[in-house]
């Protein structure tokens, strides 16, 4: 087995030139089973400098398309003084880099930008750097810089010595230092600045290699038969019906999961389709018309995320109180590309080449599916289609590693597009979510109350739950257990890692104000019940769904009381970063300050309208504020999204272009969730299946004007930045419906049939 | 199986292929090419686009014996990461992409579009692209790229 020593040593010639697409080469010849993640406390773990002075890093967080390897190296560079194209960053083999967990919830920016990990990482080789320079130059430290590569005296650049020098090939052999100095980012050179990213002119000229392009000696492809209906079992296959058919190695059942390995991958999608199988159904589906109510009568697990126990008597005392209820659907990933992933899984070793946002916990949990040590499974991660949180990449890769188990040699799978729909991913959840609240007789809120009702089933694999996703269940593992629970337990500590509580809540715990907002009367409970389907961390999972709720509620509460709903919004929250990206959205957007409606606005045809909504991603983890302007055409109930102003406040900027990147398309992707993505399903199976059936707005939309306001905080902690934008969109769209029409859409997705409904309904 | 004649990328390439295989499956399986990609496999999502004889074509749905003799380029026919085709490079000047999956079914239809009707309107392009998805909603840029290619072919 070659180390990762060795790696390193075998790949500094490599250091000079920056190159992802270095990585799978090298990564394959020395590929073996992984031995274990190297120490995160370990300097060495993640940062590597070559005879040539060229620096290695190694990080658990990986590139998505959402730009963190971009900043991940400006971080690298930042922190050792050398510039962009010095750096080389490694990021998720577990052979190779430190254990991160997974790349989610837009923890990457905190956990590798602050105080840990890479970020300290760099800080600690560069003063290490400086005491071996020191040593070598016999100059004292405080009277030297590190610049360019190079440790020299501050008075005299002629004395100076090049980090490969100093340490070239060598190990630091330190641990992490807590106290080794971040760089002020006031004095940043490389981070803070707009950086192109490194892959681009290999992807737009069809060289770059994702998962899909993955090809290994002797590889065999695979396809996978589903079950037609959702719970139908395995009765019968009969191998004999594809025996006969070109190139068909081999048909593989394990409980009830199928596949057909073959020497070409259009060989095998053609016996997958001719294998006959016989199927013993499961019970029919609750209805898709009635879900939203077919939820309040499951049994629950319920929790309170705040509760000031004096809600009930606030709202009897309340001079108005306004109650509405909003549903969201479940809504997909829908990849692009559908999901593909090639294993190799020979004797009791495998090497899994994946699209998985989780390579350790792919590795513990298809080593279950295997039936080897984990200890034997290495899992490089290569890139996919865009993911958003848990699309099939995990389970196809347990269904390459099956088939390549079952054969002994490597397989690669690629999905069809539906089995990508309908049987590879995990949804995000639908919601069903009542908001009460009352108002004094000035039109402040003194009380409010949120319930909702949420189905899940599955998740991320994590450590040991392989049938968390569909392919560790049809062989027979268990989704995570579900624990119902009533009534819930008292709230103990503020987390509002959901979005659960709205911005405008004190969240008071302890006497203080743990939330964003100044309302104490505070009650927000949660029912999680379970889901005919499997669902997972669709891009803001439950904060978008909750957003959207809040920030409606909170334009109907404005309505109410005839308040402007920038004014409003500021009138009840009390977080300076929050109130913040709220008025500088609402001063680029040129907010138009007045109540809504808008008054005047014709009853037919065409009408214009604004809205805002603003959220403080999961609590604290980034503050953001969207203005959209819209026309409802009032025959069709077509809406046409004109103009987005979006703000984000997300710490010390660590690439500004890149953060514009994720709001723009957060924003679209958010105003294509809400006016048209909608899982559909009939008594027995998915029906929304193709781009035909699951409505994804093309690029040939009208595409509105897209404004991004960056809010730079270089004193601050860095937060998330990529589930932002989303977040806000379903809400910010319908509260411009609403003022421009009067109509307030509670369902989303805002299709025309159910505007033209909520227009119906209007006084 | 059948002995098949490719053109692809101005090179011609003798295969032992199913005729019924679609162009795709040889682009990407025979023949190791990266810029096609298998999206949906039903033509509704634009990945899999080459162009043949001036035309965009998706490749998932065309049997490799309907294209025999025809001139096939795919998306590293256009350009090297050196020597960036015009459109690649606009892509590359806007930082046009975010997992970049659907990149090749995006330049590859506007490109062919823009070839025939340098003159498009932008109405005219959004139409042209009314059959491509972008799933990380790159939208704004990709667009901005489209334009700032065909202001070039016009110029």
């Amino acid at each position: 087995m070659i180390s990762r020593r060795d790696f390193l040593a075998a790949s500094g010639a490599l250091i000079v030139s920056f190159s992802i697409e270095d990585r799978p080469a090298a990564a394959q010849v020395f590929g073996g089973p992984a031995t274990g993640s190297p120490p995160p406390n370990q300097l060495d773990s993640w940062i590597a400098i070559g005879a040539d002075g060229g620096v290695t890093a190694f990080s658990g967080k990986e590139e998505l398309g959402q730009g963190i390897s971009v900043a991940q190296a400006q971080l690298v560079a930042e922190e050792l003084c050398v510039s962009f194209q010095r750096v080389r960053l490694i990021y998720c083999d577990t052979a190779l880099t430190p254990d991160q967990a997974h790349t989610s919830g837009s923890q990457s920016h905190p956990t590798n930008f602050n105080h840990g990990n890479l970020a300290q990482a760099g800080a600690t080789a560069r003063e290490a750097l400086l005491r071996l320079g020191s040593e070598r130059l016999g100059i004292p430290v405080d009277q030297l810089v590190a610049a360019e590569g190079f440790i020299r005296a501050a008075s005299d650049s002629s004395k100076k010595v090049g980090y490969g020098d100093l340490i070239g090939s060598r190990k630091f052999n330190l641990t992490l230092d807590p106290k080794a100095k971040r760089k002020d980012p006031r004095e940043w050179t490389v981070l803070g600045k707009p950086v192109p990213q490194p892959d681009l002119p290999a992807i737009v000229t069809g060289q770059f290699e994702y998962v899909h392009n993955v090809r290994v000696p002797g590889m065999l492809h695979g396809r996978v038969v589903r079950p037609p209906t959702v719970g139908a079992t395995v009765a019968d296959v009969d191998e004999s019906s594809v025996a006969s058919m070109p190139g068909v190695v081999k048909v593989v059942v394990k409980k009830n999961f199928i596949g057909v390995v073959a020497e070409k991958p259009w060989q095998a999608l053609q016996a997958a389709g001719k294998l006959k199988v016989t199927w013993t159904p499961a019970p029919p589906l609750p209805k898709q018309s009635g879900f939203a109510n077919h939820l309040r009568t499951q049994p629950a697990r319920d929790t309170f995320l705040v509760n000031s126990n004096d809600v009930d008597a606030k709202l009897a005392g309340a001079a108005s109180v306004l109650k509405a209820t909003y549903f969201h659907p479940y809504q997909m990933h829908g990849s692009f590309g559908s999901s593909c992933a090639v294993a190799s899984v020979v004797d009791d070793k495998a090497t899994l080449w994946s699209a998985t946002q989780a390579v350790w916990y792919q590795k513990s949990s298809c080593a279950m599916v295997l039936g080897l040590k984990p200890e034997n499974v290495h899992v490089i991660f290569k890139r996919g289609s865009g993911c958003y949180g848990l699309n099939a990449a995990d389970t196809v890769t347990y269904d390459a590693a099956l088939l390549s188990q079952a054969v002994g040699k490597p397989v690669r799978v690629q999905l069809t597009r539906k089995d990508e729909m309908a049987w590879g991913e995990n949804y995000g959840n639908a919601f069903l979510m009542d908001e009460r609240a009352g108002v004094d007789a000035q039109g402040n809120i003194v009380a409010w109350d949120h319930e909702s009702w949420s189905p899940g089933l599955g998740n991320r694999p994590g450590i040991g739950a392989p049938g968390n996703v569909i392919t560790g269940t049809l062989i027979g593992f268990r989704p995570a257990a579900f624990n119902p629970r009533s009534p819930a337990p008292a709230p103990t500590a503020f987390n509002n890692n959901s979005n659960g509580v709205p911005s405008y809540l004190a969240g008071r715990f302890g006497g203080a104000n743990k939330g964003t907002g100044t309302i104490a009367s505070e009650r927000v409970l949660v029912h999680n019940v379970v889901s005919p389907f499997f669902t997972g961390p669709l891009r803001s999972p439950s904060r978008l769904q909750n957003t959207f709720a809040h920030e409606s509620f909170m334009d109907e509460l404005a309505a109410r009381v005839k308040a402007d709903p920038v004014e409003y919004r500021l009138r009840h929250l009390g977080h300076v970063r929050l109130r913040a990206a709220v008025e500088q959205a609402a001063k680029a957007a040129n907010w138009d300050a007045r109540p809504s409606p808008r008054a005047g606005n014709p009853r037919t045809g065409a009408a214009r309208g604004r809205g805002i909504a603003c959220v403080a991603y999961e609590g604290d983890n980034g503050y953001a504020a969207m203005v959209v302007e819209a026309e409802v055409d009032q025959s069709t109930g077509k809406v046409s999204v004109k103009r987005i102003v979006v703000s984000t406040d997300c710490g010390p900027i660590s690439n500004p272009d890149g953060l514009r990147n994720q709001m723009e398309g957060g924003a679209l992707q958010g105003m294509s969730r809400c006016l048209g993505e909608e899982v559909t399903w009939d008594d027995e199976k998915i029906t929304s299946i193709d781009w035909r059936t699951y409505h994804s707005l093309p690029l040939g939309f009208n595409v509105p004007k897209v404004e991004t306001v960056l809010i730079n905080r270089p004193d601050e902690e860095a937060t998330g930045a990529g589930e932002t934008s989303i977040t806000l969109a379903a809400a910010a769209i319908g509260n411009a419906i609403f003022d421009a029409t009067g109509a307030r859409v509670r369902q989303s997705p805002f299709t025309p049939e159910r505007v033209r409904a909520a227009l119906a309904e209007r006084t | 199986m059948s002995a098949i004649t490719l053109k692809v990328n101005g090179r011609t390439h003798n295969l032992d292929l199913d005729p019924a295989t679609p162009l795709l499956y040889a682009l990407s399986d025979d023949l190791a090419l990266r810029g096609p990609k298998f999206g949906c496999g039903l033509a509704q999502c634009g990945s899999c686009t080459v162009i043949i004889n001036g035309t965009a074509v998706r490749s998932c749905v065309r049997p490799v014996s309907s294209v025999v003799g025809a001139e096939i380029v795919t998306l590293e026919g256009l350009g090297t990461i050196d020597k960036p085709h015009p459109i690649q490079k606009a892509f590359i000047d806007e930082q046009a992409a975010q997992c970049g999956f659907c990149v090749n079914g995006i330049i590859m239809t506007a490109k062919a579009f823009l070839d025939k009707n340098p003159k498009a309107t932008e109405a005219e392009i959004q139409q042209a692209m009314s059959g491509v998805l972008c799933r990380c909603f790159t939208h704004v840029r990709m667009l901005a790229a489209i334009k700032r290619y065909a202001k070039g072919i016009k110029a």
